[in-house]
């Protein structure tokens, strides 16, 4: 979306030598439409298809049924404990990083992209390998009647851990492009610490960081394969929106399922669309997981 | 002397690296250490017998395989979506440049239940395909289709910024000196654009591999013909059997990293390229 208004200026002002023949253009456009029509616009039209197929009633009984509720309720406590502690973190690294010079910098940036590289299978693997019954710390929990896996704080740890890099790979280039000499300035005339981070990184570094948070509020309510491993799927009690789509899915409940599930296709609607107005603001096009890091030294 | 008294005008160095690393170890570096610490204690021998099974095998082979597939479905029409939506105007192009990322916002299990309701023999795609003889669902073929949909951003996303960057200049002296527009294309726009165009391949690559919730619907599952490589971990965790689980996630895992560390040296080439 950034940039658009130069492309089109180009694009607008090119001469015929330097854009294909018409006839190629109208067919690599129509390939195009076809393409997403095909891959993006069809799932999400048969999404709410299937979930409003037999009518309203139906649907909005399918999605206030206490099991439903309970499941969207554990989505929104994951995410509110997952999201603003990466938060706090991504503030935190993106000041370290960017602000200030440090051998090794490049080796932290990534290990910070790791969990991308990790599958969520593998993500939701190792907290059992740590804290369930056969785990690192499994006997220690279990003596002190402790939960973790196949309970709410495994959900959460799965939670953090899929959604850890979002914020901190939004902010750091954003940090970087700033600079540090405005904060040198408000130093230098005697504003504190918090006050210069408050006062004067915050306002200029706002829009990435909601973006950050965007993104990660995204990944963390919509985690399924993490979560699916740690949280043993009772109903009701370690049951996230994800996997209630699934399990209503498996009991061919479908439409209650597509139900669930356009709730979670709602959300990815008004994130994108949040997302479009904020890249308005930054004037930047998106940057996606794992194609930052060379831009920062 | 200079940088030095640079360092601390601004406060706060050492708390944040501090809370950074703290928080990146606990979160990330010692759950990750599980791995290599627990098939170190399984011993090599049983390690190998594990992952060297027939069954496993044949994950790889399809995990792997379905992935490249996908990787390369999105390579040819993410160069052509990213194009079109770069230099060409047509109306409702803001809409579908914004729905790109669709796959990164749209939890994976929903995707995967929607695309197995198309994809089956009686769904809205699905019905057409099987009357051409053509099963899509619950064979390699979904699966393919799946990673397609999920690798689809990575592709436009990397190469949209480099078209963008590319200097009009450039193809007007090609142009001036002769060359056709065929021409422009293949001897320099599209080398310009390799670089790039070769690590979103690389980046939709890698995601598939590891991709659970949106194939395990469409999958099947069925035990050496669509059985990928991230289930077969659930299913030795849902057998208590734990170590291999691990073992079989330690492969997976090695894949990734050599696949994250080929990626960054694309990166490095292509951001070389840019600054040339």
């Amino acid at each position: 979306m950034a940039g658009s208004s130069s492309r089109n200026h180009r694009t607008s002002g090119a001469a015929a030598h330097l854009t294909e023949p018409r006839w190629v253009r109208w067919g690599l456009i129509a390939l195009t439409l076809g393409f997403l029509g095909l891959f993006l616009i069809v799932p999400l039209a048969a999404v709410f298809t299937e979930a409003l197929g037999r009518g309203w009633s139906a649907y909005t009984g399918a999605i206030s049924t206490p099991d439903t509720l309970s499941a969207v309720r554990l989505t929104l406590v994951a995410a509110g404990v997952a999201v603003p502690l990466n938060l706090v973190f991504g503030v935190a690294a993106g000041w370290a990083i960017a602000k200030f010079q440090f051998p090794g910098k490049n080796v932290l940036l990534t290990l910070i992209d790791l969990p991308f590289a990790v599958s969520p299978v593998i993500a939701g693997l190792i907290f059992v390998l740590l804290f369930g019954r056969q785990g690192w710390f499994g006997p220690w929990l279990a003596e002190h009647g402790i939960r973790i896996v196949f309970s709410v704080p495994g959900i959460i740890l799965a939670t953090i851990f899929v959604s850890f890099p979002f914020v901190a790979r939004e902010i750091i280039p954003v940090m970087q492009a700033m600079g540090r000499d405005e904060e040198e300035a408000a130093r230098v005339l005697g504003a504190n610490g918090l006050q210069t981070f408050l006062r004067v990184t915050l306002p200029n570094i706002k829009w990435g960081l909601l973006y950050g948070v965007l993104l990660c509020n995204a990944r963390a309510m919509g985690e399924f394969g993490a979560v699916s491993v740690v949280s043993g799927k009772i109903r009701g009690e370690t049951n996230t929106l994800p996997l209630h789509v699934e399990i209503l899915y498996n009991e061919y409940q479908f439409q209650a399922a597509f139900a669930a599930a356009s709730l979670l296709a709602l959300l990815a609607i008004v994130t994108l669309v949040l997302k479009t107005i904020v890249e308005r603001h930054v004037g930047r096009t998106t940057v996606q997981p794992g194609t930052a890091t060379d831009t920062l030294s | 002397m200079f940088s030095r008294q640079r360092r601390n005008v601004l406060p706060g160095f050492r708390l944040t690296m501090g809370y950074t690393i703290l928080y990146l170890c606990l979160i990330v570096i010692v759950p990750l250490l599980t791995l290599p610490v627990q098939s170190w204690e399984l011993g090599w021998s049983a390690f190998w017998r594990v992952v060297s099974d027939a069954r496993v095998v044949a994950s790889y082979r399809l995990s792997i395989g379905a992935a490249f597939a996908a990787a390369c479905v999105n390579a040819v029409f993410g160069l052509i979506v990213a194009w079109v939506l770069t230099r060409y105007r047509f109306p409702g192009q803001r809409l579908f440049d914004a729905l790109i990322d669709l796959p990164f916002a749209l939890p994976t299990a929903v995707a995967g239940i929607t695309l197995t309701t198309l994809y089956a023999p009686n769904g809205w795609i699905g019905r057409y395909l099987n009357d051409l003889g053509v099963q899509v669902a619950f064979t390699p073929l979904g699966i393919t289709v799946a990673l397609t949909f999920i690798g689809l951003p990575f592709v436009v996303r990397t190469l949209q910024p480099v078209i963008d960057d590319l200097d009009l200049e450039i193809e007007e002296a090609a142009s001036s000196l002769g060359a056709t527009r065929w021409q422009i294309l293949r001897r320099v726009v599209l080398p310009f654009l390799f670089p790039a165009w070769l690590t979103g391949f690389a980046l939709a690559f890698a995601r598939s591999i590891g991709e659970y919730g949106s194939v395990v619907f469409i999958a099947g599952n069925m035990p050496m013909r669509t059985e990928i490589t991230p289930l077969l971990i659930i299913t030795q965790l849902e057998q208590f059997n734990y170590a291999a689980a691990t073992a079989i996630a330690v492969v997976l895992l090695v894949i990734s990293f050599a696949l994250l560390l080929a990626i960054n040296g694309l990166q490095a080439w292509t951001s070389r390229r840019l600054a040339a």
